[in-house]
């Protein structure tokens, strides 16, 4: 059972005149619930502008999650809240239960995991898994938006639609705004409201029909 | 009971089998023969100096030129701690965290054994102070430097898990904390496995000396029982010190990892 979503916990996440690497002057507006892609040639700085959102490499300009400005909390604080799902999770217990907060996770289910998976070995797991469990344990962090590098890089097609309509259904039912990195135009035709392709130093807006 | 006295043609007997071990090594291509002849005339030329050093400072015993000597084996100890390190943090921070830790832990526990415990007259007499400090310096060294070394080469090889703990909101300590752990548990296990084994396996090396110099073996064990416990203690407090600065140091006040903040290693 998911809790409903409270006008108070769904903003707006806010980039404004955002600099890092080779991008400069990024302004953006991602509205509650609503899934921003954003595409790009490798090495454009798709990773760059994410790690910035979620404050982890210094930048120019101001991010916000509606009223919450990123320098107004502590940086875990900000990044427990604005949450960077990265291409390649990284885990660092031997089993996949102590990666989540304590209690079962939701949702294993509509990704594939019975609650036997919370007891699996780490090092068993395969990359498709790895990346599902990622965005299981970065939903079980409860965050209020999330930024997602390439989240379904390493699954099938039909795990890719399960995941695409779990993440789309989260995002409308809790209001997160979501920045998704995805190369597919198929899939951003699928799940995007917008849709913004870096050219050079700024974003280029590209019509999502 | 007086120690016998040796002369350098006694020692120059010792030099030639040390002479005999490089041309093996180099019979044998090992490619140390030189690195082995250079560190054994430094060894001489650098013992040769301290003993002139020892020898004035103990006629002067006065306090400011004790302190001058130990402030410089402080400095020279900071230097060898940043030297050590593959990835060492910029900016001096390396030598500046190795050098205080070492002044907080070693410098401490030396003026307090002194004080405190081994008492003479007046407390900083350089027979006791000078050897004491040495002794303590040596070893709180190696430990702040594999502390160190174990931090910062941990660090960068799990850049992409403690980046990973961090996006998922968890504090900067709870990220780093395997590594800073790991890194404290390095410094001071080879103290501990020190003082697990002597007497058994090994004859520390200031028991060996004083045995030699007529002291009855009670008390110089004794003596060599203190020593392990204020190397232990100065070794413990001075890694535990220097690895929570460097650990702290590594992220900035947004707790992001900085790993800019550490020099490539040299080629």
């Amino acid at each position: 059972m998911k809790p409903a979503p409270h006008a108070d916990t769904s903003a707006a996440l806010r980039a404004q005149a955002l600099g890092v690497g080779a991008l400069s002057a990024i302004d953006f507006t991602i509205p509650p619930g609503h899934i921003l892609a954003l595409s790009g040639p490798s090495g454009s700085g798709k990773s760059r502008l994410l790690r910035a959102l979620a404050d982890l490499d210094p930048h120019d300009g101001s991010v916000a999650l509606g009223e919450l400005a990123q320098t107004g909390v502590t940086g875990h604080r900000w990044r427990q809240t604005v949450m960077m799902v990265p291409a390649d999770s990284q885990w660092w217990a031997d089993t996949v239960g102590e990666h989540f907060p304590a209690g079962a996770p939701d949702d294993l289910d509509t990704l594939g995991f019975g609650p036997e998976v919370m007891d699996w070995q780490v090092s068993r797991l395969s990359s498709g898994e790895k990346q599902r469990l990622a965005l299981l344990r970065a939903v079980a962090h409860q965050p209020r938006a999330l930024l997602l590098d390439e989240p379904t890089a390493n699954l099938d097609p039909d795990t890719t639609a399960t995941v695409e309509a779990w993440l789309t259904g989260l995002a409308r039912h809790h209001g997160w705004p979501v920045l998704w990195v995805a190369h597919d135009p198929a899939q951003i035709q699928r799940v995007a409201n917008a849709h913004l392709r870096i050219a050079g130093k700024q974003l280029e807006a590209v019509p999502c029909s | 009971m007086q120690l016998i006295d040796l002369a350098w043609w006694q020692l120059a007997l010792a030099a030639g089998l040390v002479l005999a071990l490089a041309v093996c090594t180099q019979l044998a291509r090992l490619d140390i023969g030189k690195t082995m002849l250079v560190a054994a005339v430094r060894t001489v030329v650098q013992l040769s100096l301290i003993g002139l050093v020892l020898e004035a400072l103990f006629s002067v015993a006065a306090l400011p030129w004790i302190a001058l000597m130990a402030l410089v084996m402080l400095l020279m100890a900071g230097r060898e701690v940043t030297a050590r390190q593959k990835r060492r943090l910029t900016g001096g921070w390396a030598f500046g965290i190795g050098t205080l830790s070492m002044f907080i832990s070693a410098f401490s526990v030396t003026v307090l054994t002194l004080v405190a415990i081994i008492g003479p007259e007046p407390w900083y007499a350089p027979q006791y102070a000078i050897p004491l400090l040495g002794m303590m310096l040596g070893n709180t060294m190696t430990g702040i430097a594999v502390g160190l070394d174990r931090l910062t080469d941990a660090v960068w090889r799990q850049r992409a898990l403690i980046e990973n703990r961090l996006m998922l909101g968890h504090r900067w300590q709870e990220a780093i904390g395997e590594a800073r752990r790991d890194a404290m548990r390095s410094g001071m296990i080879p103290i501990i496995n020190g003082m697990a084994a002597a007497g058994i396996v090994s004859l520390p090396g200031m028991m060996t000396g004083q045995i030699l110099a007529g002291a009855a073996p009670t008390l110089a064990v004794k003596y060599q029982i203190l020593i392990m416990f204020t190397i232990t203690v100065g070794t413990g407090f001075g890694t535990l010190a220097a690895v929570l600065a460097a650990s702290r140091r590594l992220f900035d006040e947004r707790e992001r990892l900085r790993l800019d903040r550490l020099l490539a290693p040299p080629k």
